[in-house]
Order: structure tokens, then sequence, then C-alpha cells
């Protein structure tokens, strides 16, 4: 199989792996236990925190699930610790449900949420931005790459708006760290990182913060200085740290992707969906008067894997947000697929595709 | 027209006549070993002063950021070098002045001019790069005497060095000057304090710590030895002992009566601490005893505890209040450390109500029972020796 569906998730590397087997076999020890095997599990795991500390260059980590773990606590632990300086949140229209659904939660629980529309290319606008912040708006949250069609927020951009104000800014990485360069640095208060996007494990996740309040999610035993209960997935964690180390941008994504938009623009029913500036690793096209799931499974038969637009909406029967957001005409709004490369992806694997879709797109019109 | 040396002045020592040379010596070794993970550094002690050059940036950082925590120094100075023109001179003069605050201060430059050959005359150097500054900074004054900023400019043949930023050293003598000492540490807040104390008058330190497993564990042990690498930071190795104290402390408690343990305990102690003290050439006990803050450090208590040794017992916390001593904690970066809530050999074993008065001669009579110098010998044999600063083990490098 050509696997080109790196942005729902990655296969693991194989050092990750050795990594994860070696933690449960040796280390398996509860970190938080004193005796001399749970001191060991919780230097190791310490040692991950640190690295990944660094690597990210903030300041404080803590251990998640996941993407969607790691943005509900940052979401929900700050609207709590804030909500005495006020109650708005702006986001904008195309984040990710877990960045979207908890917010709805809050909205229920009397929080305001600002939801910004977005252009074609699917960019909120920093005027928008700039108008809906209010002095009672404690959190901005926007994704820096998105999943669906890889447009790339200005993160440093949003910051420099948010200085002297003392609204937080969260920044859902999960599409972007370990793919890009990271432009922004330190910049996020609060950053969401998912392991198994970048050749790490599924259930791994980590929400990294600089200097701010949070209150937990999940109540217990207070791991994770208190934001995090549960018994640390240790080797889960050490994965993500050997994961995010071996994690880097390669410059072959942008010239895959220039390839595949001259390809496309050769079919006159194909229109291409990602913004023309966006990240370079994913590329949602759409064909006109087809099926997503057509298509998909079309070229599954000529062993190429690629999604409809999002993994976790490929089985809703409504089309997604993102594209109806940034108003993909009638005729292709169905027909929308995506493909995006990751770490193991190779030059041949772009070529396969293209002779693939050739033939599914005879076989289909 | 970078940073590539800094002059460091000597404290205290400018004053110790005949021993001077032997204090240089001292603190040349104590900087050369806290630099020793730094390739590029090198030391020149002079007789005046000492400099310490880098030639890499990173590393130049690093003793930089190192340096205000080493004994027996005065303060030190950052200098700029340039190129023997006046260009060059110029801009490096901008840029020591502009680091410095500049807000209504005065200013003047200094000019030595050892080589000769230079085409330019000292007054012509002072007006060129002063004007020079007065120009860019304008928020500057002049004033020949006294002023807030001297720029000092000297013109060697290699280069022109430049230098106004003064640091405060950490003061003191160099660690090692003052001879050696055993310091009995607990890991609670003021053993650590007492040890920097001493190490800033100078005694380089030889750590005791009693270790009573299964009742304290690991982690207590864990503490110790970051505390012992914080101490280690203060411009010279440290090295821990630890004592296996557990058969001691057992044997203590099943000859004497509960009230006087404690009492009899640390006299255990001290007995253990004297035979270490011998093998390690130290000439005297250091503790973080403080008088009346536990019925251990009354006087009547250290009197007990202190019959069963000759030895000098060093005790620089003793009329320290607690307040204080915390506060000395938090600035040296050992409080933290030392409020990690592990059980240790003191605390472990402590009677509801030891005797604040205990009799000296009725210690004795219990202790009389059993003769204990054969588990003394035993636990100081049987110690754990570590050096700090320690070499970082990358044992889950592999993982990570």
């Amino acid at each position: 199989m050509i696997y080109l569906d790196n942005s729902a998730t990655t296969q693991p590397r194989k050092e990750v792996l050795e990594t994860f087997v070696k933690v449960n076999e040796q280390f398996y020890a509860n970190p938080a236990s004193i005796h001399r095997m749970g001191n060991e599990a919780e230097d190791l795991l310490e040692g991950a925190r640190t690295q990944i500390k660094q690597i990210l260059n903030m300041e404080q980590v803590v251990f998640t699930s996941g993407g969607t773990e790691s943005n509900n606590l940052a979401l929900i632990g700050a609207a709590k610790a804030y909500q005495h300086r006020g109650k708005h949140i702006i986001t904008a229209l195309t984040e990710h449900p877990a960045v979207l659904k908890p917010l709805a939660v809050l909205e229920e629980q009397g929080f305001e949420i600002t939801r910004l529309p977005v252009d074609e290319t699917g960019a909120i606008g920093l005027n928008e931005l700039n108008n809906a912040l209010r002095n009672d708006t404690i959190l901005v949250s926007l994704m820096h790459v998105n999943n669906e069609i890889g447009t790339i927020h200005p993160i440093a951009e949003v910051k420099k708006l948010l200085d002297g104000t003392r609204t937080l800014l969260h920044v859902d990485a999960v599409q972007s760290v370990g793919k890009l360069e990271l432009p922004f640095g330190s910049m996020p208060d609060l950053l969401t990182v998912s392991g198994h996007k970048i050749h790490g494990l599924k259930g791994s996740g980590i929400l990294a913060f600089n200097q701010v309040e949070l209150l937990p999610v999940l109540y217990g035993g207070g791991q994770e200085f208190g934001l995090r209960s549960g018994t640390v997935a240790v080797p889960q964690a050490v994965a993500l740290a050997k994961a995010l180390r071996l994690a880097m941008p390669r410059p072959e994504y942008a010239e895959w992707n220039r390839d595949l938009r001259a390809f496309f623009a050769g079919f006159a029913g194909v229109k291409i969906i990602s913004p023309e500036k966006g990240a370079p690793h994913i590329l949602a096209v759409a064909v006109k008067g087809m099926k997503g799931e057509v298509l998909v499974s079309g070229l599954q038969q000529e062993s190429v894997v690629v999604s409809t637009s999002s993994a976790c909406s490929s089985k809703s029967k409504e089309t997604s947000h993102v594209i109806e957001a940034i108003g993909v005409p009638r005729g292709y709004k169905e027909g929308v697929i995506r493909i995006s490369f990751g770490a193991f992806t190779q030059a041949e694997d772009i070529a396969a595709l293209k002779t693939a879709f050739e033939r599914v797109y005879r076989l289909i019109k | 027209m970078k940073t590539k040396q800094v002059l460091v002045r000597y404290g205290e020592l400018s004053t110790k006549g005949k021993n001077r040379s032997s204090f240089i010596g001292r603190l040349r070794d104590n900087v050369r070993q806290m630099f020793a993970d730094l390739e590029t550094v090198r030391v020149k002690a002079e007789r005046d002063r000492m400099f310490i050059l880098a030639d890499d940036e990173r590393e130049m950082e690093q003793v930089l950021e190192r340096l205000p925590n080493v004994f027996g120094i005065q303060s030190f100075s950052p200098v700029t070098e340039a190129e023997l023109n006046f260009e060059a001179m110029k801009r490096a003069a901008i840029a020591v002045v502009s680091k410095l605050d500049r807000d209504n201060k005065s200013f003047k430059v200094s000019v030595k001019r050892p080589f000769k050959e230079f085409p330019h005359e000292k007054p012509e150097i002072t007006q060129e790069i002063g004007s020079h500054v007065l120009r860019s900074f304008p928020e500057l004054s002049v004033q020949m005497k006294n002023p807030d900023i001297d720029l000092k400019v000297e013109i060697r043949e290699e280069a022109a060095y430049m230098m106004a930023e003064v640091v405060e050293g950490a003061g003191g003598l160099p660690v090692g000057a003052g001879g050696k000492a055993l310091l009995m540490l607990s890991g609670g807040i003021d053993s650590p304090v007492a040890g920097y104390h001493m190490l800033k008058r100078g005694v380089r330190l030889e750590l005791i710590h009693f270790f009573s497993p299964p009742y304290t564990n690991d982690r207590a042990k864990e503490k110790v030895f970051d505390l012992a690498e914080k101490l280690s930071q203060f411009g010279s190795s440290v090295t821990l002992h630890i004592i296996p104290f557990t058969k001691l402390q057992q044997e203590v408690h099943k000859q004497v009566p509960d009230n006087i343990t404690m009492t009899s305990t640390r006299r255990m102690m001290m007995r253990v601490a004297d035979l270490v003290l011998a093998e390690t050439k130290s000439q005297a006990i250091i503790t973080g005893e403080s008088l009346g803050q536990v019925a251990s450090q009354t006087l009547e208590s250290l009197h007990a505890i202190n019959a069963v040794t000759n030895t000098p017992v060093l005790r620089p916390l003793i009329a320290i209040d607690k307040l204080d001593i915390i506060e000395t904690a938090q600035r040296i970066g050992t409080y933290d450390i030392s409020i990690r809530p592990y059980e240790d050999c003191c605390t472990i074993f402590t009677p509801a109500n030891p005797k604040t008065k205990p009799k000296l001669e009725k210690v004795e009579f219990y202790e009389n029972f059993v003769s204990f110098d054969e588990l003394i010998r035993e636990a100081a044999d049987q110690r754990e020796t570590i050096k700090f600063p320690r070499v970082k083990e990358a044992k889950f490098e592999n993982l990570l």
C-alpha cells in the first residue's frame, strides 16, 4: 500500500516502537512510587519532559492521551482558571472538533465564543480578529495548520496583536509540529502536540505551556502537577519525546506539492482546494460531481491510500465544516480528497498516485 | 569585537601577605575545575588579577553565568577586544557602553598605552573614543573624577581591550584555602546553609550523611545528592560519604530509654564522623545546629552530644534565626531541595518526648551496657563515597 494519509495518522518509527517496548519491559514501575524502580521510571519520565521542553522551547509540559485531550485541557482549563477576567473566547470556524466541541460546551456554561469566518484560503483576517478582541477576551485558540486543507495561520502576527493584552494564545500545532519549521518559537501560551501525527504512538500527546494558570479537567491522584491525574503512561511519554526528536520537516514536501498541483491542473473537472501558500504536506483536491468516498475507494483498489477531507469526519454524511467555511462551489463540495505526506513518503509514491488517479478518473468519469 | 576574556579581581586575598600565592593558586585551580567541561576555556592567574579566556562564545556565556558563584572573587569585568584602529575601537566602545545603565550617568574614558608604537597618543585616543560615545549616547555627561561609568581602554600590541562593566563576585575566600572539614548533612534546611557559610570562608567540604534503609528511601538519598551537587557549585568539588546507619540506630533503641535515644543517636553519629574525619584528613566537624530549634539543640543536649569527641565542632548557624537561615537557603538554591518531604534518619525514630536537658552521666550509663565500637567502625567502613559535581549519566540516551 502507498500511504498518503499522514494527516490522519502516521506509521510509528521503528526506533519509537523499540523505545516503547524497552520502556515497558524495563521501566514499567509507577513513576509516583517511592521505591527504586519508581524513581528510575520517574527519572526517565522527567528526562523525556526536559527533552520536549527544550525542543519546543516551552516552559512546561503535561503528558496527555493525545491532541484532543490536550486541546480540552487547554481550553477548559484556561477558561476555568481565568473566568474572573472575562468569559470571552475567540476561535476560527475551521478549527478541529477537538477545539470547537469543548468551546461549545463552555458556551453552554455561559462563556461567549466568537468563531471568526475565513476567506477562500481558509485564513482568518487579522482585522477581524482585532475587532473581535475585547477587554474580557481571555483566550484566542487557533490551529497552526488546518488538518483538512493545510491553511497556515499567521501565529506570529496574531501574537503581536495580543501583545500588551492579557489574552492568552492557544495553538493547536498537531498538524505542524515535526512537519514544518515552527516560525513562532515560544510565542504560544499553550501548545498542543500529538504523538501519532509525528510517527509516534496513538494515545500520546502533550500540552506545553509557558506562564499560564490552568485548572484540571480530570481529577484524581494529582499526577502531572495536578493537571492530568491518572498514572502517567511513561512508555508513551518517552516514545513521544523520541518521536519529537526524530521528527523533521522535509524539503521534498514542497516539491511534491508543486508537482501534484501541476498534475491536477491538467484535469478540467478537478479543483485544487488547498491554498497556494498552505502547508506543503497537505493537498486537498476535489473532483466535480463526484463523491470523495468513491475516489478514496477507487484509489485504494489501485493500492493508494488517501482520505476524504478529514479522517475524523469521513464516516459522517455531512460536508466538512471547513469545506463549507471556505465556500467550495456546490459541484465540488462532496468530492474532496486529502493527500498528505509523511516522513516515509517517497518520490515513487507520488508517481504511483498520479498513475492511479488517472485510471480512477477515467473509469468513473 | 567579541568578549573573549574576563578580568577577575581577587577578594580578601590582597591582605594575605606571604600566603598570597597559595591563595591565588587555589583560586586558579577552583576556577579551572569549575570550567573543566568547557573546552576552550583557559585561566591565567597573575599577582594582582586573573584572566579567564574562552574562544567559543557560548562557553564565554557559561563562564559569565557561573563566575558569580565562585568564592574568593571580589568582582569581574568582561573584556571586549577590538582591532587596533579607531573604527573598530569605536564600535567596540559602543558595544560595551550599550550594555550599561546610562540614565543620568557620568562617564569618562581612561586609556593605557603600553604598546608605544600605536600611532596615536593617549589624549587623542581619549578624545576620539570619548566624543564618539558621547555622540551616540547623549544621555551621558562627562565627569573626570569618580564617574559612574569608567570605560577603560588598553592598547596592547595584539589588540585594544575595553571594559566598563564591573560584576560583583561572591566574595569570601577560595575554597580549600581554609583547610578541610566534615559537614554533617541531614537533608534538612540548615545543614546545607552551614556548609555554604564554611565554603565562603574557604573551607573545603567533605559531606557525611546517615542513611537508614529501609526506614529512609532512595528519594531521601537522591535529595542529599542534589544538595551535594548544589554545594559543589560554589567553586570546589565535594565528596559525600553515605553511612549505613540502620544497625547502630536499632541498637541504640534496644539499649537506651526512649527519651534519650535522640541524644545517644547523635553521639553515635559524632563518633562515626570522627572516624571519617581521620580518614579524610579533615580538621573539624560542621553541623547545622542552631540554638533552641529542637530538643537536640539546647545547650544541655549539645554538651551531652559533644562529650564524645575532642574534634572542634563548628556550628556556623548557632545564633542565626530560622527565618534568616531559610532566606539564605532560598538565595543559594538549596531550600527547594531541602523541603522535599522524605524521611531522614533524624526524623524516623524521633521519640515522642525527647529530653531537652539530657544528663550526660545518664546517657553514658545506659550506653555502657554494650560496646558500640564495632558497629561504629563497621558503619564508617561500609560507607559509600560519591564525588560531586557528578558526571551526568547518559543512561537513558538510547531511549530518548
